[in-house]
């Protein structure tokens, strides 16, 4: 949980010690309103299933270098991955099937080089932590897929990629998506790449099954849409139902632009560190009062 | 805003797994919540027209000069069957050449508005350009640019002896884009008119950095909205990554 509910209910349950007045029984209090609070949280999960639940949200973790700075900790990048963790375990409670983050845009290489190098750091250090034995990926069965352009990594933390895609390739829980050096501009001319090297393949096969390999010069070639929809990294993905964008920013900066078409977005005001269960449950609010015009919208298109 | 008190429909819960009292509880549980937040989006749409009628009366002075510079191209996605209220659409138009824009693309999906502003619109636009687009410019008009790439591809490297893998940059995507008629300049804004907040397959390829402004329903637009959304992008200040 992050940091200011922890506090309150730290706050709580000192309150509750006092009031019983036994330094031993504070550790079965804290078990006891713990348990209290996953089971609201239940009971508030039933509720919110009466209505559809979004399949997949796409979350801008915005807010991160603000909230350092008006906290005066260090790194508000820490923060925000507690913040991510807490936010993931609620989406998987909820029954969100797949959730994709934008954890570091191809953009963001403009930074300092310090401040680039430590993201790097942060974010190795984080992907090893969740290949460990008691993290949430092993909770849930997550399969992770990291998107984006890898080979603008530094070898430590393409390797670490590959490992986590790897060891959770045979995972069939919800699905977690990392994009990491990722811009959808650069996706869509990987697809493009991709779609014309297949085409090409086509073409010299067919060229090879006549009779003296011909191969017609000044051809026409058709890529449909649906040819790159197959080479977007997002291939085996449904569209995002809802694209968050915390700390009330309102542009899309780049992230998932073919795959929002239909999509809610939603930017609620709060920075990416305090984004927590109540905002998580007022966008899925938002977005069940927007599900009947998108799915009618979204199937004119079909 | 549409409908706004009206309930969202409903999933089926399983019914072999909750007794029928428990499905009741929680049906109206949900329907209750629904209405607290009806009631939150009426207060807060209410508070939004009252500052609109106040801005378009010109009663506040940060209002008075606003600093258009940076916008040098307002796009907007107004949704189809609004789009049919051809009335409207030139209303807006006229606002917005009024306020000093000087290039607009208006956008609907079903390509309503190709069809029904096909004729002259100097009228109403008074030296404003004004492009037209639908939702085959957007993924369409990428698949085109592609072909086009591949074509010019194969007709360079599939007689050299060492074929190499095709790397496009993002420029030679641009250009494509142009050559096969959909290319157009990145919009700084976009405003959408519909009950929802989705920009319904506006050009992906333009919207990389756009500020997207929701501003609720075309037949209840309000001047002084447009006047508040120009305002706010007039303060923004983008950092584009770094």
């Amino acid at each position: 949980m992050q940091k200011s509910q922890q506090r309150g209910e730290n706050r709580v349950v000192v309150i509750l010690d006092a009031l019983v007045g036994s330094a031993g029984i504070s550790g079965e209090m804290s078990a006891i309103f713990g348990n209290l609070c996953c089971m609201f949280r239940r009971c508030l999960f039933s509720v919110l299933s009466v209505g559809p639940i979004p399949n997949h949200i796409a979350f801008i973790m915005d807010g991160n270098r603000r909230y350092a700075k008006r906290t005066q900790i260090s790194t508000g990048h820490r923060v925000g991955f507690s913040a991510l963790i807490s936010v993931l375990r609620y989406c998987y409670e909820i029954g969100v099937k797949y959730v994709t983050i934008y954890a570091f845009s191809i953009d963001n290489f403009k930074r300092k080089p310090e401040e680039v190098q430590s993201t790097m750091d942060l974010m190795q250090e984080k992907i090893d932590e969740l290949l460990e034995e008691h993290s949430i990926v092993n909770k849930y069965g997550i399969r992770m897929n990291f998107w984006g352009n890898l080979n603008l990594l530094n070898d430590a933390v393409r390797l670490s990629v590959e490992k986590a895609m790897r060891n959770t390739s045979n995972n069939t829980g919800p699905v977690l998506s990392v994009c990491v050096a990722y811009t959808s501009t650069n996706e869509i001319t990987h697809a493009i790449e991709k779609s014309c090297c297949q085409k090409t393949e086509m073409m010299k096969r067919r060229a090879n099954g006549f009779e003296n390999g011909f191969v017609e010069k000044n051809t026409q070639t058709m890529v449909t849409v649906v040819d790159l929809e197959m080479h977007l990294f997002s291939n085996d993905c449904p569209d995002p139902d809802i694209i968050i964008r915390t700390s009330g920013e309102t542009r899309l900066s780049n992230f998932l632009l073919w795959q929002s078409s239909f999509s809610h977005l939603q930017n609620p005001a709060p920075l990416w560190p305090e984004f927590s269960l109540r905002h998580l449950v007022w966008a899925i609010l938002s977005y069940q009062r927007a599900y009947p015009y998108l799915q009618n919208r979204s199937k004119k298109m079909l | 805003m549409t409908n706004i008190l009206a309930p969202p429909p409903v999933q089926p819960i399983p019914s072999f797994r909750l007794p029928w009292f428990v499905r009741l509880v929680l049906r109206q549980c949900w329907l209750m919540i629904h209405l607290l937040f009806s009631i939150y989006q009426f207060g807060s749409h209410f508070l939004q027209v009252v500052e609109s009628y106040i801005i378009s009366l010109g009663l506040l002075q940060s209002y008075q000069n606003l600093q258009l510079h940076n916008l040098r191209h307002l796009a907007i996605v107004v949704d189809s069957e609004e789009a049919r209220n051809t009335l409207k659409v030139k209303e807006l138009l006229h606002w917005v050449s009024k306020i000093g824009v000087n290039y607009l693309t208006l956008y609907d999906m079903e390509g309503v508005l190709k069809k029904s502003l096909d004729g002259d619109l100097s009228n109403f636009t008074s030296g404003m350009t004004v492009k037209l687009l639908s939702f085959t410019d957007g993924k369409g008009g990428l698949a085109k640019a592609a072909s086009f790439l591949c074509s010019k591809y194969q007709n360079d490297e599939l007689t050299s002896y060492n074929m190499k893998d095709p790397k496009i940059t993002e420029s030679e995507i641009s250009d494509a884009l142009n050559a096969v008629g959909c290319g157009g300049p990145d919009p700084d804004l976009l405003l959408v008119y519909g009950p929802v907040r989705c920009h319904l397959g506006f050009p992906a390829w333009r919207i990389r950095y756009t500020e997207i402004i929701h501003m609720g329903s075309l037949k209840s637009m309000k001047y002084g909205a447009i006047l508040k959304a120009l305002f706010e992008f007039s303060k923004k200040q983008q950092n584009y990554g770094s």
